[in-house]
């Protein structure tokens, strides 16, 4: 019975649910006086609820035994990036009306904005890395490349936190999370080194 | 553009209808539940005459794109969540370095000022804007009233704090210290552009624009234009407001619009004028003061860089 392929269809069609909503929002006009800001802080929002989402999977797979995530995962981070690129996208056009200059100056410019362009460059990296192919060709180094996740991760919780204007509400939960998924990495590195006597290998 | 504004309520008796009672020219097909009274004081406010070249944000976009932290944090707040605000009867206190303070109905002080509609843009400090028909007296021709003593250099602003009214009050992430508070100069209040609306688009004002009493400057970024306003009082020194506590290095005591002094965190060269389409930005040149020239010489020796 396929039902990795079921669970594929079901997943995927689950994360592109909040892109068809927010498409069909905007083209029947239900997104009010400022529909470009709210594109950009949805698409935003879903950048970081897919990276949640990817790196909850070793942690669901080791203590609830959801081996069956697994196969999941990568598509699971395809869809963080699908989801930046969207941010990135409605940004440049929406808000900016594709003036470059403008862009550039506020890449300098705004520190929330200087600290995400580098997550989202991340997360292309590990979308054209994610290959069959390319985890062969890279060996060793492709573990190591996709660490970088953590420091897309980390950096989209700054990107937020630097954004904090009335409400600490988001920085807070999404710096708890971030903390909770980056904390227990560094736990099972901490114990691997002791088991193995200070080898530094870690695999989730 | 700029005179013809200022000319706005002596305008109207210029005006072509010959009715005995001047009617707003913009009014929504809108169901905003308002004691009578001010009902009918709001359907006799002279018109604005004067024609602006922007064109006005519609009623739905101006009454659901709030910033009104007391009833949330996202812009459709405000709408869905301040039905709890009891607008009626509401009293206002005027303290400080007056004459005359004390506590006063809102009914009693409007039937001492007559109401104007005036169209002005609404400048906001995330680079967002609006063109807004509201309906108020000048804030000077209230003021006045109370004889302000020769030691009154300030009026301080607050805005109603009750979180049983305002629920968002009692949220622990909020990093506003309630109640809100403003504040201007003498001569920025004394000013004939600065208005006490009590409505807009004909009607009252609804909850979520700051029921029933608020300030609007339209020179300054819309933040200065304190909400659901109960006390006004007289200052010998600057007051403290609300964002410039917060975040001094972001929000000055002034805030006039200023294109050339940028905040920390955006440019405030440009500003999208709402609503803003998609695949066509309504992106324009934000204009010094708002482009509320007659302005200017109040700020004659103040440096605008520092002082922003």
């Amino acid at each position: 019975m396929p039902s990795t392929l079921w669970r594929r269809v079901i997943l995927a069609v689950l994360m592109l649910a909040p892109f068809a909503w927010i498409s069909y929002a905007a083209v029947t006009q239900q997104l009010g006086a400022d529909p470009a800001k709210t594109i950009v802080l949805f698409t935003g929002e879903w950048t970081i609820y897919s990276l949640f989402f990817t790196l909850s999977v070793s942690p669901l797979v080791r203590f609830l035994k959801w081996r069956w995530l697994m196969p999941h995962r990568r598509m699971l981070g395809l869809f963080a990036l699908f989801y930046a690129l969207c941010h990135l996208l409605s940004y440049m056009v929406f808000i900016l009306g594709l003036d470059m200059s403008r862009f550039l100056s506020e890449l300098a410019k705004r520190p929330y904005i200087t600290a995400g362009a580098p997550a989202i460059l991340i997360l292309i990296a590990l979308g054209v890395t994610s290959t069959q192919g390319m985890m062969r060709r890279l060996g060793k180094n492709w573990q190591r490349l996709h660490k970088l996740v953590y420091v897309a991760l980390f950096l989209g919780w700054i990107h937020v936190l630097w954004q904090v204007r009335s409400s600490y509400f988001d920085a807070v939960l999404y710096g708890v999370i971030t903390a909770l998924l980056l904390g227990i990495r560094l736990y099972w590195t901490a114990k691997k080194r002791r088991k193995r006597g200070k080898k530094p290998l870690s695999n989730c | 553009m700029q005179q013809s504004l200022a000319l706005g309520t002596a305008a109207v008796a210029v005006g072509g209808v010959a009715t005995a009672t001047a009617k707003p020219s913009f009014v929504a097909d809108a169901d905003v539940s308002s004691p009578s009274w001010l009902s009918q004081k709001l359907a006799e406010a002279s018109a604005d005459t004067a024609t602006l070249d922007d064109k006005l944000t519609p009623y739905e976009h101006v009454t659901s794109y709030n910033n009104f932290y007391e009833f949330g944090y996202n812009k459709d707040d405000p709408a869905k969540h301040s039905d709890t605000l009891k607008p009626h009867p509401w009293n206002v206190e005027i303290a400080g370095e007056a004459e005359k303070t004390g506590s006063f109905n809102l009914e009693d002080i409007l039937s001492k000022v007559e109401l104007q509609e005036r169209v002005y843009r609404l400048r906001c400090v995330e680079a967002w804007s609006m063109v807004i028909p509201w309906i108020g007296f000048e804030l000077g021709s209230l003021l006045k009233q109370f004889n302000p003593t020769s030691r009154a250099n300030y009026v301080a602003f607050t805005t109603l704090e009750d979180a049983l009214q305002m629920p968002a009050q009692g949220n622990a992430f909020s990093t506003i210290d309630w109640p809100y508070v403003e504040g201007l100069t003498m001569a920025e209040a004394m000013h004939p552009l600065t208005l006490l609306a009590v409505g807009l688009y004909g009607k009252a004002l609804p909850n979520q624009n700051g029921a029933p009493l608020r300030l609007v400057v339209p020179w300054k970024y819309g933040f200065k234009s304190i909400k659901s306003i109960v006390k006004i009082e007289f200052t010998q020194k600057q007051p403290p407001t609300s964002w410039n506590i917060l975040a001094p290095n972001e929000y000055g005591f002034y805030a006039n619009v200023n294109p050339e002094v940028d905040h920390p965190r955006w440019s405030q060269a440009t500003e999208r004028r709402l609503p803003s389409g998609l695949f066509s930005p309504n992106i324009i040149d934000t204009q010094m003061f708002n482009g509320y020239d007659e302005v200017a010489s109040l700020y004659k020796n103040v440096d605008l860089r520092k002082n922003f």
